[in-house]
């Protein structure tokens, strides 16, 4: 993400958020994105065909261009880019939401965790659009459009895994069963929540649920997949508690910036 | 006064020229990404450029090839990007269809036919003509919704058998 010519004069300094809860907010937007487009980057040239190949890294290029002007605007506010976010922050400090960086799994487990974070995804930037901060709502109407590719994508495969062949429906169930607990963490308040929603910045979480389980049990319906019951509603990311997995994913993510501080393309 | 808008104008003639570095048939101007050339507070010129997705890795590209060819008319002149309004296939020229089909790209559909419709099983499909720029038949069939950039899908001619290019809606 290094920006060489960042440096040149004729640059313009993106806008700063006019609020430090705004800029928390917009960095943990940013990092779902960045977390998730690192996961689904992970695929390249491991997909099950390469067309397959092509559209995960395309969805991923899609988040990681949203997680860099989420990550500029919030950063802007404490004087932080988006490499310093980044890449130079630990584990604790990452305020994403543990369904973005849950370990790929199988190709089922990618598809079910995209489909539950893509509907979300597209009802808060719809919302977003009328935000009172200009440039969330600037980011939120271009991104919006992204997304509904990533949601018609995803909603094909869960498709036809879910009512495919008698394994590919098992092991969809399977990763429905897995992914679906971290769920419960997208439409979580908590008290920066409350204040962007107070401030009309940002939509609170749970009043996103019930459009985005409609979106949801329609595919999965058409699926022939089942609604996982259980009450584990696992939590922590907005804390910076995060699963097993995270470690390692940032230890590859930030690797070459940390071993080559300051190095350009 | 009348050398500011000369100014402006030599500017938006030079920025206008610059090639989509993707699809290089397509200027910067066919595309609808040149969104204006002002004069900033301070004086200064600015050309505003939007970018087509949010990681559209051609941003920074064309934001320097801007540069460059600005960089004759006038040195000082500056390229601010601007994501809103968020930019649509809408604002592709006509000029610049003709061009994408002549270089065998499907161009793409106005927006008013929807975004990208999900089809689940028990829906009727949804109407979407796109012809094939080889043979120009209409039995066309997606191979993949993401292509070689962000902007462009993938599809196959049933009638002659050709795998081409569509620029999405977007």
């Amino acid at each position: 993400m290094t920006d060489p010519v960042s440096e040149d004069p004729r640059d313009v300094l993106p806008p700063a958020p006019a609020h430090a809860d705004i800029a928390a907010y917009a960095i943990r937007l940013g990092d779902d994105a960045l977390i998730l487009s690192h996961r689904l980057s992970e695929w390249s040239a491991h997909s099950p065909q390469i067309e397959e190949d092509l559209a995960l890294a395309n969805i991923a290029l899609d988040l990681l261009g949203q997680a860099r002007t989420l990550l500029s605007y919030g950063g802007a506010f404490s004087g932080r880019s988006e490499d310093d976010l980044a890449y130079l922050r630990e584990e604790r400090q990452f305020t994403n939401l543990q369904l973005t960086e849950l370990d790929n799994g199988d190709f089922a487990v990618t598809m079910v965790r995209q489909l539950l974070f893509s509907c979300y995804q597209r009802e808060l930037y719809r919302d977003l659009e009328s935000s009172t901060d200009a440039q969330l709502a600037a980011i939120a109407a271009k991104a919006v459009k992204e997304v509904s590719y990533h949601v018609e994508h995803a909603s094909t495969w869960v498709l036809r895994l879910g009512d495919g062949t008698e394994l590919s429906h098992d092991r969809t169930q399977a990763a429905l069963e897995a992914v679906w607990p971290y769920s419960h963490e997208l439409f979580a308040d908590d008290e920066l929540a409350r204040r962007i929603a107070d401030r009309g910045v940002g939509p609170l979480p749970s009043g996103l649920r019930p459009a985005w389980l409609g979106a949801v049990q329609d595919v999965l319906t058409e699926a022939t997949l089942s609604l996982p019951a259980g009450d584990w509603k696992p939590s922590g990311g907005r804390k910076g508690l995060h699963t097993e997995g995270f470690g390692y994913l940032l230890a590859e993510m930030q690797h070459l910036h940390r071993s080559h501080p300051g190095a350009t393309w | 006064m009348s050398s500011d808008v000369e100014r402006l104008a030599a500017l938006r003639q030079a920025a206008a020229e610059v090639p989509d570095p993707e699809i290089p048939v397509l200027t910067i101007a066919d595309l609808g990404i040149l969104r204006d050339v002002r004069l900033a507070a301070d004086g200064t010129a600015e050309v505003v450029l939007t970018p087509t997705y949010s990681g559209c890795p051609a941003t920074e590209a064309i934001r320097q090839d801007v540069l460059a060819r600005t960089a004759g008319v006038d040195p000082r002149a500056r390229v601010v990007v601007e994501l809103a309004p968020a930019w649509t296939t809408d604002w592709i020229t006509s000029d610049g269809r003709a061009k994408l089909h002549e270089y065998g790209i499907a161009p793409p559909r106005p927006t008013r036919t929807g975004p990208v419709p999900v089809r689940l099983g028990s829906r009727p499909p949804a109407a979407e003509e796109v012809r094939c720029p080889r043979c120009g038949s209409a039995d066309t069939e997606v191979v993949s919704r993401f292509g070689s950039t962000p902007c462009k899908a993938l599809r196959r001619c049933r009638n002659c058998a050709e795998p081409f290019d569509e620029f999405k809606t977007l």
